[in-house]
This record gives structure tokens, C-alpha cells and sequence, in this order.
């Protein structure tokens, strides 16, 4: 009974982690299957977004306002304008102008995008981690008093909860709204889509937008469940999501949401089982492992070699 | 139409702001365990908003800009170039070369003991950034995990000195062997992935490795590191006061000279220098040998290069394990240097500023990357105020480098083998 | 010398190639015809080792090579060129043909490294062989040349030349008349002649150019959307009502 408890406990851990990694891998997925570049800067969008709710939580504070739900949503607000309007800006920045060149030049110009506002941030925010306040306190408990607790967090529902909510969301606009539609129609066939009079540079920044917003979200949510922000926040969690989108099959957000999910788990066991300090290279393992044995991942559509 | 340039250059203007103000503007501060709220300075903000007028301006007359920017007469382009000045430029460049390397070997005996010691800094930035170009420059696989096989050839002399007591002659070549076969195992399975993935799995390799490194805590000493690693000697001769080892004599009392700290500092700067002098001269060499024309056809075209019977893996892979020797070198020079390494020297970041001075110097050539790399190591150590701003810089100059001008990094244009006529 | 039999391949719900049988006879050209789309290319990417035949034999000098890594087909003898021309254009047109010697040249790096009088030796017959098939092929004035700045038509005898230094068993030419003028492709019509005249190559073709592949085939085969429709000499094939229809029904 203890033992169940206890692998139920890393397996809630898990979920809530893994769904946050699946928010932040939509981005990654989005973008890899429209234009077919690692947004290696994503992760840094994502650390934007934290530190902006942040400031607006404390800004609010300061102004006296805490009235629970309004906060939440006032950070949640400001933290995806100023993500998304980072994720416009570094598109048209940093990759517009490389698009289409050798594959190694968007990619390099990302990673010195991810330097750069790594170190903004640094510079502007101090590099020191600074708490997050825990909004939203306490917790269902399970199990005898004695012996191992499950505790399942207000917290850790919130994230379940907002996070089925945006990706419920995504889904229907995917498929439903006409920029959705012309998202689907440009990563089919980009140049085809062109042809036909979509406008394929609004829809790609279209695409970054919106995976910057869902990131911010993540920023939010995992800002407060850790408890602490720093400026590298986003790089090892940015490459956690990339795992989980190409562990689903990069281009698939289905398959980002699964990726994220199983990768959260695999991390959360390890930490339960074997050490904390192993779960990044059981991450970094599975990510390996997946592209070495099946590169198109769980869900992802098999790309023949054009000759 | 200007309406609709005023529209977007205003909008423009907004996402500046929005990215900036919330970030720049307002800084999160520490107050006991609670967190507060500070305005920035006053030309923080005025700062934020010229930024915003200068977007504003700018894409209000775009075109006109663009338009004046398009007259100014271009740098002829590189494929555009008649072939004859190769000949001039190879000459030109090892000129240039030679009279680097005979200023490098008299300089340390005028300067200070600090200079020096960054002078060996930056010519283990230049081994690094050698190797690192025949992986990304020649063979074009985006290696983002480098800085593991510094840290093999680091860690495997700091262990064999610890546990085995082996010297640095010894170490050196073993150092670098044993980073070239971490890179043959680790690039056997990965180099057939496609450049983008590959740069993501040697970035993952990199951090495992690190890890690794920093739990490991009953051989590699964890974060703590291992310190006491040995200073080279020069046939016996120790550089220390005293002998620490029996057999051996102390430099200074062989030549009768009085000891000075300064001895030991210039010899590892001539072992560096010596050292980067042969890594540049064998990697031109490689350059025209056939290994390095496979190297720059598979980059070219991969499938017209398998059609002639080029081995994928075994192509990339010479490239790959050619690099991780090199830095294998350079980590058993680094830990030499140090006397002491712990995990943290070899974090992502430093494979990144390896692979910015590769960005920034390969303007198609060794010459490029020596330059770059005694830039970026140096700049941040002349000017403190720089130093903060180092990765800032950095960040932003490799995205400018790849909008503007990605052949420097992309064609290190080889030495092309001419065909003489035979009359 | 090359036997192929019931050779298909399956892209997801899609049959490219479906039961292709054709066979090349030492010092023989043949030539494999049919509409555009017919499979002709993924046939030879099949052979060449490029793509994983989903079923069928081939067998290269009594030994089967599907499925087999596209470099090591490459150095049986089995040798390529591509319908849009494939060169390492930012190198040199000699360069492009040493590339090709990589296999022979491919001593132990220590021996270029030191250069030994043997890697000294082999570097100059490796280019003296470049030499002699730039001559062959009339680019010996331009060697020194970026093979990108070359005119098309160059490209694609430079192409064949490339082949050809890797001294190829059979040679297999994707569409090499496409883009010439009448003037160039009877050049290459000499050519290709010469080539299993003087240098005993077995040639298989693709190729749109009737008239050329009338000419020097030995043979022919044709295909239609992935499935043989007909075999047999230039002759037969002229005859054969369902070329023509398949032809016509293009048209």
C-alpha cells in the first residue's frame, strides 16, 4: 500500500511536470512543422513569461490588489503579451532572414538568440533566482498519517486543469478557425500554400505567437510550483520540451502533448527511485535514444529523402 | 502605401516597447524573504523609448533605407571571385601566420605574468576553436557538445595524475586519445542523424556528460573537482621552489638562476603555443589531403557523395574524432594550467563561446579563427565594463553574423588542389 | 551482369514500383523508357542503393546487392548520375573527379600527413586520371574552374566524367540528355558509345529523348505508372502497340 502510494505520488509529479513540458513543446512543434527549424530560443520565451508574471504579481502586491483570481489572470495576461510579442519579434528578427538558407544557419543564429536573451535578462533582473510567491497554497492529502502521504497539490490541479484547457483550446482553433486551417495548409506544402494566396509570413509569426503564449502560460504555472525564477530557468526545461516534442513526433501536437506526458513521468520516477541529480540524464537519454531508433517519434508522419 | 508602413513601423514601435519595458523597466528585488518592485533609472527608460523611436523610424522608411543601403558598392561576393588570387591568398595568409607565431614566441619575456597567463588561455581557445572548425567548418556537423571532449582530455589527466601519477608528456598524448575515442563512440551511433538533430544530441551528450562528471562523486571529486594536478617539466626539470617528485631537479637551480614564478608561467605558454601551432598545421594539412575533400563534398552534396561510394559515417566520423583529439589536447593543457578542474568549467556555454569564436573567425580561414578567438577571450579582460555584456555581445553577434555574412562560418574555403598543364 | 527481378517498392499506400524484372549484359546499353511519373527514377534509386526495395532481387556480378548501403553498391561498380545534375559545385572541376578517386586514394591519414613518397605517388595518378578523362570529355581548359560557374552542358559531361574515374562495372545515366541542344546531345550520343566501345562499360539509361535512345540502345525496357508494359529491341519497341498507346494516352 505504502509502495502504490508512493509511485502514485511520482506518477501525479510526473503528469504535472509533463504537462507543463507539453505547453512548452507545442512551440517547438508548431514551428518545426511549418518551417522546419529548432526554435532554440523557445525555452528562453518560456523563462520571459515567468519573470514577466512575476513582476506583474508583484506589482500588483504593491498596489495592494490580491484578490486571487484577478491576479492569476493579470499575470497570466501580461505574461503572454510580452512572451508572445518576444516570440514575434525574435521571428522577424533573428530567423526571417535566414529562412530557407543552409540548415545549420537558422539554427545557429537561435542559439545565439537563446544567449542573447538569456543574458538580457541577466543583465536587466540580476542573475540570483528570485522566489515566487505560492498563490495558490495547500493540498489534498491521502493515506495514513504514520506512514507516506499522497499530497496532491491545488497547484498541481491547476496546471492539469489550465493545461487541458489551453490545449482544448489549440485543438479547436487548429481545426476550426481560418488561421488554423492556413497553418495546416502551410505546413503541408509551404510553397503551395503561397500560391494560393495565403500570406505565409503572417501565419508563420502566427505560429510563433501562439507558442510563445503557451509558453508564458508554463512560464506562470511552473514559476509558481517551483517556487523560483533565474535567467536559465528556460534552457534546460527548453530542451526537456524539445524532448518531448520529438519523443511524440516533432510536427504532432497530439504527439507533443503525449511526449511531454511521458517524459515528465520517466523524469519524476527517476527522481522517486534512483536520484534527482539523474533525471536530466534520463532526459537527455530518452531524447538520444529517440532519435537514433525512431526519429519520427510516437506520432509523427515518416519524411522520405527527396533525391 | 505609407499609411500601411505607418501602421506596421507603429506597431513595431509597440513590440519594442512591450518587449522591453516590462524586463528593463522594472526590477524584481530582494526585500528580507519577500519580493519587490523598483523602477528602473531614468535612462534605462529614456534609453527604452529612443530604442522605440530608432524602430519606429526605421520601418516608417524602410525602403528608402534599404534603398541607399543597396547603393553602397558590396564586398565583391566569394563565388563571384576569379580563382587566380588563391594562390596569393594562401601565400598572403601563411605570412601573415609565420609572423604571428615568431611575435608570440619572444612576447612573454617582456610582458607581465597575468599576460601571459591569458595569452595561454586564449591559445587553448585557439586549439579548441581549430578542432572545433574541422567538425563545423569543413565537415559542417553542428557539434554543440564539444566542450565533453575538452573535459574528457581535462578529466583524463587529472585522474591519471591522481591515481596512477602519470606527467604531463604522458597525459597529453593520452588525453587526446582518449577524447578521440569518446568522440568515435559517441559519433558512431549519432552522425547519421541530420544536422539539426545531430546538434541537439551533442548538446544532450555534452550535459550527460557533465553530470556524469559532477556525480560521480567517489572518483572525479564531484563539483569539489580535483585539484593538485601536476605542472609540466621540462626534461626532469621542475618549475616549482622545491621538487615534489624524487628524481627529478628544479629549473632554476640546473641553469643557476634564481627562481621566479614567471618560468614556470612562460613554459606552458610555449607548450600551448608549440602545441597550437602543430594543431593548426595539421588540420592545413588535412585540409588538402583526400580526408578533407571527402569532408567538404559530403557537406556540399551528401547524396552525390554517397553515389561515388563515400561512407557517410565513416567521413563524418574521421571529422568528428579529428575535433575531439584536438580538444583532448587542449583540456590537458587547460587542466595543466589550472592545476585544478571541477565540473564547472565545462558547462554548454563554453562550447558555445567555442562555437561563437568558430561564427565570428571563419572568414575562411585558420587566420580568422586565431584573431577571433584572442578577441573574445581578451576583450572582456580589457574592458571590465565589457565583461558583463560579454554574452550579450556574443548572443547578438552570431545571430548578425548568420543574417549578414554566414559564409564566414559555413565555406572555410579549402586550399583547391590546381591542375597544372603539362606542355 | 545486373538482374533484376520482381523488383517493388511501397511508399506508405503508394506502389512507385511494382514487379520491375529487367536485366544488363556485360558491354551492352539499355535503356529504360516510359511516361513521365512511370517509376523510372525510383527503379534506379532501388538499384543505387538509395532507397530500401520493399521486394524483388538484384543481383550485380552474381552477388545481391538490395537493400546494401548506397556507397558500397557505389563500389562494385554500380555507378550513378542524377536527373538534376548533382556536382560539388563550390569545389573545382578536378577536384570534383579526385573526390570521386576517394577510394582508391584512401590511404591511413599518417602516411598524408608526413607525405610519403607513396601518398605522393597515388595523389599524382589520381590526378593524372582526372586529366585524362577532362580531356576526354573536353574540360581539360576549364579544370581549374568552380564546377558550379560551369555552362549545363558541361556540368553534365563533367557529371559522366566523375563516374567514370571511379572505373564503374556499369554506369547508370538519369536522363543525361535533358537540357542539351541537338549539338550537345549528339556529343553525348558519341559518348556513351564510346563508352562501352572503348572502355567496356555496360550502360543503363533513362531517358525522354527518343531519338537517342533509338539510337545506341541495345535494348529497351518500358514502364508504365510502376509496372513493365513491354521489353525488347528498338525495333520491337517501335511496334509494340501498347508503348504506343501508353505514349499516346500521355499526350
Amino acid at each position: 500500500m505504502q509502495d502504490l502510494l508512493y509511485f502514485s505520488q511520482q506518477l501525479i509529479n510526473g503528469l504535472t511536470i509533463g504537462s507543463t513540458y507539453a505547453l512548452i513543446a507545442i512551440g517547438y512543434t508548431m514551428v518545426y512543422g511549418i518551417i522546419g527549424m529548432i526554435n532554440f530560443a523557445h525555452g528562453e520565451i518560456y523563462m520571459i513569461g515567468a519573470y514577466t508574471a512575476l513582476i506583474a504579481i508583484t506589482g500588483l502586491a504593491t498596489l495592494g490588489i490580491a484578490w486571487l483570481p484577478l491576479v492569476l489572470i493579470v499575470a497570466l495576461i501580461c505574461a503572454m503579451i510580452v512572451s508572445s510579442s518576444m516570440g514575434w519579434a525574435v521571428e522577424r528578427v533573428a530567423y526571417r532572414p535566414v529562412r530557407g538558407r543552409h540548415r545549420l544557419i537558422p539554427l545557429i543564429s537561435a542559439i545565439g538568440m537563446s544567449i542573447f536573451l538569456q543574458n538580457y535578462v541577466h543583465l536587466a533582473q540580476g542573475s540570483r533566482n528570485v522566489g515566487f510567491p505560492a498563490l495558490i497554497d495547500g493540498s489534498f492529502r491521502f493515506g495514513s498519517s504514520e506512514g507516506f502521504q499522497l499530497s496532491l497539490s491545488y497547484m498541481q490541479i491547476t496546471i492539469f486543469i489550465t493545461t487541458l484547457v489551453c490545449m482544448t483550446a489549440l485543438s479547436l482553433f487548429i481545426s476550426r478557425s481560418r488561421i488554423g486551417r492556413a497553418c495546416r495548409a502551410v505546413s503541408q506544402d509551404l510553397g503551395m500554400a503561397n500560391l494560393l494566396g495565403i500570406d505565409t509570413n503572417r501565419i508563420i509569426s502566427a505560429t510563433f505567437v501562439i507558442g510563445a503564449a503557451l509558453a508564458a502560460v508554463a512560464g506562470l504555472l511552473l514559476g509558481m510550483y517551483y517556487g523560483s525564477v533565474d535567467p536559465l530557468f528556460g534552457f534546460i526545461a527548453g530542451l526537456k520540451a524539445f524532448t518531448a516534442a520529438v519523443l511524440g513526433g516533432i510536427g504532432s501536437i497530439p504527439g507533443a502533448m503525449l511526449g511531454g506526458l511521458i517524459l515528465g513521468v520517466a523524469e519524476s520516477m527517476t527522481s522517486g527511485y534512483l536520484s534527482g541529480e539523474y533525471k536530466d540524464v534520463v532526459a537527455f537519454g530518452l531524447l538520444i535514444l529517440i532519435l537514433l531508433f525512431k526519429p519520427t517519434g510516437l506520432l509523427g508522419k515518416p519524411e522520405v529523402e527527396k533525391i | 502605401m505609407t499609411a500601411r508602413n505607418f501602421k506596421h513601423a507603429l506597431f513595431c514601435a509597440v513590440i519594442t516597447m512591450v518587449v522591453a519595458y516590462p524586463i528593463l523597466g522594472l526590477n524584481l528585488v530582494a526585500r528580507g524573504t519577500r519580493v519587490g518592485l523598483e523602477g528602473a533609472d531614468t535612462s534605462t527608460l529614456v534609453a527604452i523609448f529612443v530604442a522605440a523611436m530608432v524602430v519606429f523610424s526605421f520601418q516608417l522608411y524602410r525602403d528608402t533605407i534599404m534603398a541607399a543601403l543597396g547603393k553602397i558598392p558590396k564586398l565583391p561576393p566569394l563565388a563571384g571571385r576569379e580563382p587566380m588570387p588563391q594562390a596569393k591568398r594562401v601565400k598572403m595568409e601563411s605570412w601573415v601566420l609565420t609572423g604571428i607565431i615568431v611575435l608570440a614566441l619572444f612576447w612573454p619575456f617582456f610582458v607581465s605574468r597575468g599576460s601571459v597567463d591569458l595569452a595561454t588561455l586564449v591559445l587553448i581557445y585557439i586549439m579548441l576553436a581549430l578542432g572545433l572548425n574541422v567538425v563545423v567548418g569543413l565537415a559542417g556537423l553542428l557539434d554543440l557538445g564539444y566542450v565533453a571532449f575538452y573535459a574528457v582530455g581535462a578529466y583524463t589527466f587529472a585522474l591519471l595524475s591522481q591515481y596512477m601519477g602519470i606527467s604531463f608528456w604522458m597525459a597529453l598524448p593520452l588525453g587526446a586519445l582518449f577524447a578521440a575515442l569518446f568522440g568515435l563512440v559517441l559519433g558512431f551511433p549519432v552522425l547519421r542523424l541530420r544536422g539539426d538533430y545531430l546538434a541537439i544530441v551533442t548538446l544532450g551528450f555534452g550535459e550527460i556528460i557533465r553530470i556524469l562528471l559532477n556525480n560521480w562523486t567517489a572518483v572525479t571529486g564531484g563539483p569539489n573537482g580535483i585539484g593538485g594536478i601536476p605542472e609540466p617539466t621540462l626534461f626532469g626539470m621542475e618549475f616549482g621552489r622545491r621538487v615534489k617528485e624524487e628524481g627529478n631537479t628544479s629549473f632554476h637551480e640546473t641553469f643557476g638562476i634564481a627562481y621566479s614564478g614567471e618560468h614556470k608561467v612562460i613554459f606552458l605558454y610555449l607548450i600551448a603555443l608549440v602545441l597550437a601551432v602543430i594543431t593548426a598545421l595539421v588540420i592545413r594539412r588535412l585540409m588538402r589531403m583526400p580526408v578533407g575533400r571527402a569532408w567538404e563534398a559530403l557537406r556540399e552534396d551528401e547524396i552525390a557523395a554517397r553515389s561515388l561510394g563515400l561512407s557517410r559515417t565513416a567521413v563524418k566520423l574521421s571529422a568528428f574524432t579529428i575535433g575531439a583529439f584536438f580538444a583532448g589536447f587542449a583540456g590537458t593543457v587547460f587542466a595543466s594550467k589550472q592545476g585544478f578542474i571541477s565540473p564547472e568549467s565545462f558547462v554548454f556555454l563554453e562550447s558555445a563561446i567555442i562555437l561563437a569564436i568558430v561564427v565570428l573567425g571563419g572568414m575562411g580561414s585558420q587566420l580568422g579563427v586565431v584573431l577571433a578567438a584572442i578577441a573574445v577571450t581578451i576583450l572582456p579582460e580589457l574592458a571590465r565594463e565589457f565583461s558583463d555584456y560579454r554574452m550579450l555581445v556574443f548572443g547578438a553577434a552570431m545571430v548578425l553574423m548568420m543574417v549578414w555574412r554566414p559564409q564566414g562560418l559555413m565555406p572555410m574555403r579549402r586550399t583547391h588542389i590546381e591542375l597544372k598543364r603539362q606542355e | 551482369m545486373l538482374e533484376v527481378q520482381n523488383l517493388s517498392m511501397r511508399f506508405g499506400g503508394l506502389l512507385a514500383v511494382d514487379q520491375v524484372s529487367l536485366d544488363v549484359q556485360e558491354h551492352e546499353i539499355v535503356s529504360v523508357i516510359g511516361p513521365n511519373g512511370a517509376g523510372k527514377t525510383t527503379v534506379f534509386n532501388c538499384l543505387s542503393g538509395f532507397y530500401k526495395p520493399t521486394g524483388g532481387t538484384i543481383v550485380f556480378k552474381g552477388q545481391e546487392v538490395q537493400g546494401k548501403p548506397d556507397y558500397k553498391i557505389s563500389r562494385l561498380g554500380m555507378v550513378r548520375t542524377f536527373q538534376h545534375v548533382r556536382l560539388f559545385n563550390q569545389m573545382s572541376v578536378v577536384e570534383n573527379l579526385l573526390v570521386a578517386q576517394h577510394r582508391h586514394l584512401n590511404t591511413n591519414l599518417l602516411s598524408g600527413l608526413i607525405k610519403t613518397p607513396n601518398y605522393r605517388e597515388r595523389e599524382q595518378k589520381s590526378l593524372d586520371r582526372a586529366a585524362y578523362w577532362l580531356d576526354r570529355v573536353g574540360l581539360l581548359d576549364l579544370a581549374n574552374r568552380d564546377a558550379g560557374n560551369l555552362a549545363y552542358g558541361q556540368q553534365r559531361r563533367l557529371e559522366i566524367a566523375r563516374c567514370m574515374v571511379t572505373e564503374p562495372k556499369l554506369l547508370m545515366l538519369d536522363e543525361p540528355a535533358a537540357g542539351l541542344n541537338p549539338a550537345e546531345t549528339k556529343d553525348l550520343n558519341q559518348l556513351i558509345v564510346s563508352l562501352k566501345e572503348d572502355y567496356h562499360v555496360s550502360v543503363l539509361l533513362i531517358e525522354h529523348d527518343m531519338s537517342l535512345v533509338m539510337d545506341i540502345s541495345d535494348r529497351i525496357t518500358v514502364i508504365n505508372q510502376g509496372r513493365p508494359l513491354a521489353k525488347g529491341t528498338p525495333g520491337e519497341i517501335r511496334q509494340n502497340d501498347d508503348v504506343i498507346k501508353a505514349y499516346l494516352g500521355e499526350a
